[in-house]
């Protein structure tokens, strides 16, 4: 494996490939939170938004599983 | 088409990492596939035949049940409100009976009592006058006697003193003293 | 990588995921029993005893694994009555089916030893297909051509239309990869974590207590999101759905 100029390129890739996940977490992080400021001002209209809630975090999340699945796909497929 | 794919499977987990993502691994997809399919179906069928109108049916059932029940609640609060109504109407009437039948009583009172002061009022005017007339009577006959007690004393002490016992003079001097 | 003999990390976190068959033999053919079809009959069993033989009774006061059934229902019922409207309500068996298919799976996949069927793509990719292909077709039979003006913008100024029908479509079409991959992606990455960790514990000796602890509370975010994940797939199949059917667009 030593002196292997691809084998190292894949890993080097797949690990840049993971950050990627970072911007997922930023996301989902700004959904959360601006989801808690919004429901600490208006508490009654929280409960109605919790599907908007989940279904934002579902698509921030999916992007970041995507650079994931690069990296996955770089480690075992390429 | 699966004999080069199964191989990489076959080969076990030792070799997992080097044939490389079992997620990739297209020979286990037809595989994957129809038994998911047959899942997806068996389920369904189990859903839409016996789970789901089951449930819906016991839930509509208890929905039913929670609004009878509540109906039957607001019936009886109804009919308690009703009796409730009733036992006030009784109380008030029996009060008022209650204080009939006082009143009456009370008058019936002061009729006897009236009739029993009057009575006595009536028995003490004729005693009063009764004793009035004894009174007079005893005073009269007082008087006599005093009238007569002086006449005596007076005779005694005009025979005593030596004078005339004049019983005309001595009378009229008595009667005159008397009215002095 | 982990297999050479000089790393002390004994770490196959895919290993997990292969496909076997279950009474022996290499060949997989597509009738072979392997342990999804294992995995995937425990769901349909655990299903069963969970809305059918818990719900046989019919009390109308009822026992514990009845009024988890009838939450389930309702769960369901509810989100497909509020986001698809009701004209969708008659696709909730559908619905239904699909999210307990994928919280089962999800759940038992958690169990130690046990394969998560939903963390192969063939799968959740079936899944999605499934889904793609019966709104865009259930769209279509309702609405006609006139499913197409999902397309074209029409609250935007006429120079961007085009654009931003360009764009609806792209994002129309990566539907079934982002819903697919993300349940996938989450349920593999979940489970290969844990593996990692277990690694870790096998190295590590006495200092293993750490990544035993870190496999817990790892184990407790993984049953939120297999929760999660289902319902999150669940409510992508409901909002795609009201797009199918045409009823209350914002």
């Amino acid at each position: 494996m030593e002196g292997d100029i691809a084998q190292m390129g894949k890993f080097i890739g797949a690990g840049l490939a993971t950050i990627g996940l970072g911007g997922a977490g930023i996301g989902v992080g700004h959904i959360a939170g601006n989801f808690l400021a919004g429901a600490l001002r208006n508490p009654s209209a929280a409960p109605g938004q919790m599907a908007n809630l989940f279904v934002g975090i579902a698509f921030a999340e999916a992007l970041g599983i995507f650079s994931f699945l690069i990296a996955l796909l770089l480690l075992f497929a390429v | 088409m699966a004999t080069t794919a199964t191989e990489a499977v076959a080969t076990g987990a030792e070799h997992a990492e080097k044939t490389g993502l079992p997620q990739l691994d297209f020979a286990t997809f037809p595989n994957q596939i129809f038994w998911l399919a047959v899942t997806l179906v068996i389920i369904y069928l189990v859903l839409t035949r016996v789970a789901l109108p089951r449930i819906g049916a016991v839930l509509a059932e208890r929905s039913g049940t929670i609004t009878n029940d509540l109906a039957a609640a607001e019936e009886f609060k109804q009919k308690a409100v009703q009796a409730e109504r009733a036992y006030n109407d009784a109380l008030t009437m029996a009060r008022g009976e209650a204080a009939k039948i006082v009143a009456s009583a009370k008058a019936d009172i002061q009729k006897d009592l009236d009739k029993a002061i009057a009575k006595a009022d009536a028995d003490i005017a004729a005693k009063a006058v009764e004793s009035e007339a004894k009174i007079t009577e005893i005073k009269a006959g007082a008087l006599d006697a005093i009238t007569e007690v002086a006449k005596d004393t007076a005779r005694e002490l005009v025979i005593a003193l030596g004078g005339k016992a004049d019983a005309k003079s001595i009378t009229a001097a008595v009667a005159a003293r008397l009215k002095g | 990588m982990a297999g050479e003999e000089t790393s002390k990390l004994n770490i196959h976190p895919m290993e997990q995921f292969i496909v076997k068959p279950l009474f022996g033999g290499d060949t997989i053919h597509w009738y072979t029993p392997t342990n999804v079809t294992l995995w995937m009959g425990i769901a349909v069993l655990v299903m069963i005893a969970l809305l059918v033989l818990g719900t046989s009774r019919r009390s109308i006061i009822p026992s514990r694994l009845q009024s988890v059934g009838e939450m389930l229902y309702g769960f369901i019922h509810n989100m497909v009555e509020e986001v698809t409207g009701h004209d969708g309500i008659k696709y909730f068996p559908y619905v239904m089916t699909l999210f307990m298919f994928v919280v089962l799976a999800n759940l038992l996949g958690l169990i130690p030893m046990a394969f998560a069927t939903t963390s192969h793509f063939a799968v959740t990719a079936t899944l999605a297909m499934l889904v793609f292909l019966s709104v865009t077709i259930l769209g279509f039979a309702k609405q006609g051509i006139g499913f197409l003006g999902m397309f074209w913008v029409s609250s935007a100024p006429l120079v961007l239309r085009p654009v931003l029908a360009l764009i609806e479509i792209i994002s129309y079409f990566v539907r079934p990869l982002s819903h697919s991959i993300r349940l996938g992606g989450n349920v593999m990455a979940g489970h290969a974590v844990i593996k990692v960790f277990a690694g870790f514990a096998g190295a590590l000796g006495v200092a293993s207590v750490v990544p035993i602890l870190s496999i817990a509370a790892i184990y407790g975010l993984e049953l939120l999101v297999a929760v999660v994940q289902a319902y999150v797939f669940t409510i992508l199949t409901c909002v795609y759905l009201r797009d199918a059917v045409g009823g209350a667009h914002h």
